[in-house]
């Protein structure tokens, strides 16, 4: 099915790779290079997925092939103090990029012992071990076109390393901000929590141009042993935008990854999430909001692997629609013959607002062991009539009425969040969203 | 729009009232006058039509008025909506009271009792002279804090939804008050405590309207008129003596139908 085809749109990019402006010998010391390398030789062999691929069923990403958006121009004019805005009271470490390029300047990384917050070139320089084990090899390439493309093209990314039992207090910000009409960026991130180590990720995706632009983002997580990472994923992009992302998580013994991801932004997203638990006693909760209306299309793509015995997940999604936007959420979770006493539980609610707008939701359990616990579920349901009447009857009018139980539909994902700021400003974001008074 | 005199002591007017859920007749001429200060008993069989006419009082959308009027406080209300009706000064407690996770407590009063006050030109609260404003409230009924932190309703037991519809009674000052089967699934210590906050919430310029199947109530509340309900109409009134003839009767006492009347 994958032959590979004429795909201008990849011939243009791969010109944009052999005009030399990120030319790197296969032969180069440098890991970076190598994996960059590794990963173009890759997009030469894969084509863009159509509806025809099963993954991608639902999901038509042809206005995205047609775009054939150009590499973003690397200097920027935004000033910190511009920003501070959009950045988290809470947090002192920030990671701001700029259309896909790793904004030092922007970014504040001086940190406590045990911290490391770099450019992954800076990293790979100098052989960090983090990057040499990690980079490329949870996100993988050889079989996903957006991932090669982003390990390929990835303008400069950062690398954020957490060295054994240390705790960061304060969450890390990582902005990725949006500033160019019609270019398309690669940003990329690495975190690796050592042994023990805990820590509180907020991955949040803005813009400042109402204007169309693809952003095609990898993330990769690495948990050593007994470690914590919680994750909280913004993604509001420009309602013109196309966003493609990858998160892929590697979750060791006892560990325990936790993330929240909220869907507000772009005409065409498209969210990947991997989290393998690896080894016996690996936990991860990963819950989603997705709240769109208009001509929007999201979909969700998450897998939980359950590779060894005893491990644990949990997962709630909801989206709720509007006008005539389309959802989708596709689920997988994988048992494994090894992942004895796995549990696993999973459920999706959706709430259709309109006539026209749409869910797809596909949960997928692929059980191999025998002695397991796994449940799933998925509801689909517009609002409920009586409630609005209680609502009413008590003095709120119907709109109001409707934004109220929205608002409370969503909140129960939004509640999972505990950093202060970021819960008020989602809450303020979706009561404008539902316009309630 | 009709305005009479608001101060006139007829408070709710009901002339040949028919309505319908889907295409089924439920009321079928139902005529009813409430003035300020009383209180009535509608009390009849499951699927005589009372508590849907509690419904179509409050503008519920799944019923259909096909005839009649309902004159409140001088006003033909038949064509508002239910929060216009609400803000107009009648309030329904429900009989199942609908659980509304993700809605704190705390706020959907905060949010209903601010609405009121804005319409009657009053101050509205914010949430911490709210929260003591809502704590005596809370008191009268016996009401635990703890459930303004909770979600509207959910994992309430029957008693304490009960009361929470009480609560938002005493909260809204309604003009009418139509409490529908509010002594169902009530312990009788539940009863006494919803049935107090009933009695200290009536005056001389409100009503209430109990519907409710049983006399039980009415020897907490004492009713001024009891009306017998039956296939969608009134079929008798009386004072308050007839709940209690009902009690040892049964409802087919009353009933029209001769067959099991005369049927010794």
């Amino acid at each position: 099915m994958n032959t590979p085809v004429k795909d201008d749109y990849l011939q243009e990019w791969l010109a944009f790779w052999k005009s030399g402006k990120v030319t790197a010998s296969a032969h180069s010391a440098n890991y970076l290079d190598r994996l960059r390398t590794s990963a173009a030789d890759c997009v030469a062999t894969l084509k863009f997925p159509s509806i025809r691929d099963e993954e991608w069923r639902f999901t038509d990403i042809t206005p995205l092939k047609r775009a054939a958006f150009k590499r973003p121009a690397t200097e920027t004019d935004l000033t910190t103090s511009g920003l501070a805005q959009y950045f988290a009271d809470e947090s002192i470490i920030r990671v701001v990029f700029v259309d896909g390029q790793y904004a030092p300047e922007l970014s504040n990384v001086s940190t406590q012992d045990g911290v490391i917050v770099d450019s992954l070139s800076a990293l790979a320089e100098t052989g960090s071990p983090a990057v040499t084990q990690y980079l490329g090899r949870l996100a993988d390439y050889r079989d996903n076109i957006f991932v090669a493309l982003n390990t390929a093209f990835m303008q400069e990314g950062a690398g954020i390393i957490i060295s054994e039992n240390i705790t960061v207090s304060a969450p890390v910000h990582v902005l990725f901000v949006a500033t160019q009409e019609g270019v398309t960026a690669c940003p990329r991130c690495l975190l690796v929590a050592g042994a023990g180590a805990s820590v509180t990720l907020i991955e949040e995706y803005l813009a400042l141009t109402d204007c169309a632009y693809t952003t095609n983002a990898v993330i990769e997580v690495q948990l050593a042993d007994s470690a914590n990472v919680s994750h909280i994923r913004l993604q509001h992009e420009s309602r013109e935008a196309f966003h493609v992302a990858n998160t892929s998580v590697h979750v060791t013994h006892a560990a325990c990854y936790r993330s929240i991801s909220i869907v507000l932004g772009a005409q065409i997203s498209r969210f990947d999430q991997h989290v393998l638990l690896a080894d016996p006693h690996a936990q991860c909760g990963i819950d989603g909001l997705t709240l769109i209306s208009g001509q929007q299309l999201a979909d969700t793509h998450t897998w939980i692997d359950h590779a060894e015995p005893q491990g644990t997940s949990r997962q709630l999604h909801k989206c709720i629609a509007d006008d005539s936007a389309h959802a989708v959420f596709s689920g997988k979770i994988t048992v494994h013959t090894d992942a004895q006493q796995t549990d696993a539980r999973q459920m999706n609610r959706s709430l259709l607002l309109s006539g026209k707008a749409s869910v797809d939701t596909k949960p997928q359990l692929e059980i191999f062991a025998d002695d397991v616990k796994c449940s799933h579920g998925a509801t689909v349901g517009q609002l409920d009539q009586d409630a609005l009447f209680y609502l009413q009857s008590r003095g709120l009018n119907l709109t109001s009425a409707r934004n109220l139980l929205v608002y409370a539909f969503g909140a129960e994902i939004i509640d999972f969040i505990t950093i202060a700021s970021v819960k008020r400003r989602l809450a303020d974001w979706i009561l404008t969203k539902t316009r309630i008074e | 729009m009709i305005r009479t005199d608001s101060s006139s002591s007829v408070l709710l007017e009901v002339r040949d009232l028919h309505a319908c859920v889907e295409d089924t007749e439920i009321l079928k001429g139902l005529n009813l006058t409430v003035k300020r200060g009383e209180i009535h008993a509608i009390m009849g069989l499951n699927g005589s039509g009372k508590s849907t006419f509690a419904k179509v009082l409050a503008g519920h959308p799944s019923y259909r008025m096909t005839a009649g009027e309902i004159i409140f406080n001088g006003v033909d209300i038949t064509s508002l909506a239910p929060e216009e009706r609400a803000r107009a000064g009648v309030f329904l407690a429900f009989q199942y009271p609908v659980e509304i996770p993700g809605v704190a407590n705390d706020q959907f009063l905060r949010l209903a009792y601010n609405t009121a006050q804005g319409q009657r030109g009053k101050e509205e609260l914010d949430p911490l002279e709210f929260d003591d404003f809502v704590r005596e409230k809370m008191k009268l009924l016996e009401m635990n804090p703890g459930f303004l932190d909770r979600s509207v309703n959910e994992g309430f037991s029957g008693g304490e939804k009960k009361r929470n519809e009480i609560l938002q009674m005493a909260l809204l000052e309604p003009l009418l008050a139509v409490l529908d089967e509010t002594d169902s699934g009530l312990d009788i210590d539940a009863l006494r405590i919803v049935a107090k906050g009933i009695n200290q919430l009536a005056n001389q310029d409100n009503a209430t309207i109990l519907v409710t199947h049983y006399q039980r109530l009415l020897d907490y509340i004492v009713p001024d008129y009891v009306h017998v309900m039956e296939a969608g109409r009134i079929i008798k009134t009386s004072g308050k003596e007839l709940a209690l003839e009902l009690e040892t009767h049964g409802y087919d006492w009353v009933s029209g139908n001769k067959a099991r009347t005369s049927g010794v």
